[in-house]
């Protein structure tokens, strides 16, 4: 077993596990987050993608004792003041989601896609969310949302 | 859990990285970006006793540029070479493969290294390694050596590196100023594995031109097309000579049928890639 000390959505955390866990199933089942979702286990689907130290990454292809000392976003931490964050008001004003299997993967990498590209065209939009799978292939909700966030995430002038 | 037990280390240097797989003596994995070993883990297709994990090695993770070499730490992430300002200008062929990588979540843990020592023929980056005459460093207990990619790459997923050592940094000459470059590649959906890639490096310089290819994906191990790179430096970089060595790569390549392609189906791509390749290089290249 293995102690594990990380900031998770700005809160220090810990936990004591077995090395061999997935850092998507300590967050799930050992500190109660379950809004990042378990899909594939292999690192195609995208549905467990959190921030790890800012960027974008699949916590089923990461140990939860290589986190150890990590800062972790997850979608939980994306709201602010009981505010949805830009991203997700966007989502919600796009039907960027159908099911909402895929959706906190999708707004974590979207969030990274954003931070490196601010203000991304609908091809690189499209190329940035195919890091994640929606079975309900409701893309072209989740485009036009991403792309709505981009405008409301930039600078205002002046 | 997913994956079979364990014993985890994660060395701070690489002495001890290097001790512990002597200690192991071929039961333990050496764990880097962790990309494509720990879906085998997941799916315990890999049964490790131990994983020595080299992402605490600080001294490990760096790019550097000097005397026309670029040395990468072999525990540099794809997403750090991805937006390196040296890289876009020393070696921006490996920039545009890196985009090929996976997806950027995944480009943020994978490393350069690990994607070499991993060996799947259809990456990106042995190719690029294969094309630009790179080389790799190895260290295990009794020192150093420097591997060639013809002397690394064994078959699929094997390379010649011995159980107790460490892939520590991989080594790219620089490209000359005005060198033109492609990567292409075809995999059935963006960001899946190649089916087939080709990359490409073309240079002119004292009244000649060099050529540069090598394959991913059309063989066990990435191959470098030496006798297209001849055609295109005796007959030029017209459309006759583009086609004639696109035609020359379908002959000598040597695929295997799998699930996901035939063997023909590969040794079409490669030849069709190798034109697109080429031809994109051509207008890049300067000079």
């Amino acid at each position: 077993m293995a102690d594990v000390r990380l900031t998770v959505n700005g809160a220090a955390r810990e936990g004591r596990c077995e090395s061999r866990k997935l850092l998507v199933d300590f967050l799930r089942e050992d500190l109660g987050l379950t809004g990042t979702h378990v899909g594939c286990e292999h690192g195609i689907c995208g549905a467990c993608t959190v921030l790890v130290d800012g960027e974008a990454a699949r916590s089923c292809l990461m140990l939860a004792v290589q986190a150890d000392g990590a800062d972790i976003t997850t979608v939980e931490g994306l709201m602010r003041d009981g505010r949805l964050h830009p991203l997700q008001e966007a989502f919600r004003e796009h039907h960027g989601l159908q099911c909402g299997f895929c959706t906190p993967g999708m707004l974590l990498t979207a969030l990274d896609l954003l931070r490196v590209n601010p203000a991304p065209s609908e091809d690189e939009v499209r190329e940035g969310i195919s890091a994640v799978l929606c079975r309900c292939t409701g893309y072209h909700g989740i485009v036009k949302a991403v792309r709505a966030a981009a405008v409301a995430l930039a600078p205002k002038p002046g | 859990m997913k994956p079979a037990k364990f014993e985890y280390h994660a060395p701070s240097t690489l002495d001890e990285a290097i001790a512990l797989l002597v200690r192991y003596g071929g039961d333990a994995k050496v764990l880097a970006g962790g990309q494509s070993l720990v879906p085998l883990l997941n799916f315990r297709l890999a049964r490790p006793a131990a994983l020595v994990d080299l992402n605490r090695i600080r001294a490990l993770a760096y790019i550097r540029d000097e005397n026309g070499l670029v040395r990468f730490g072999a525990m540099t992430r794809q997403r750090t070479i991805e937006f390196s300002p040296v890289v876009a200008r020393r070696l921006p062929l490996l920039r545009e493969a890196t985009r090929w990588v996976g997806h950027l979540p995944i480009r943020s843990r994978g490393t350069i290294g690990g994607s070499i020592a991993h060996a799947d023929p259809s990456a990106e980056y042995p190719a690029v390694l294969t094309a630009l005459d790179g080389e790799v460093v190895a260290r295990g207990p009794k020192g150093e050596r420097t591997l060639a990619p013809a002397a690394l790459f064994e078959t699929y997923l094997t390379t010649t590196l011995a159980a107790d050592e460490v892939l520590t940094e991989v080594r790219l000459p620089a490209m000359p100023e005005g060198a033109g470059w492609a990567f292409e590649e075809f995999a059935r959906r963006h960001g899946d594995f190649a089916i087939v890639g080709v990359a490409a490096a073309l240079w002119r310089g004292g009244g000649r031109v060099t050529a540069r290819l090598a394959t991913a994906g059309a063989g066990p191990v990435p191959r470098r097309l030496s006798e297209c790179e001849q055609i295109l430096e005796r007959d030029g970089l017209g459309d006759a000579a583009i086609e004639a060595a696109a035609r020359r790569a379908s002959e000598l390549v040597e695929p295997d049928t799998d699930l996901h392609a035939s063997a023909d189906y590969r040794r079409h791509l490669a030849g069709v890639l190798t034109a697109r390749a080429l031809r994109r290089a051509r207008e890049t290249a300067r000079g």
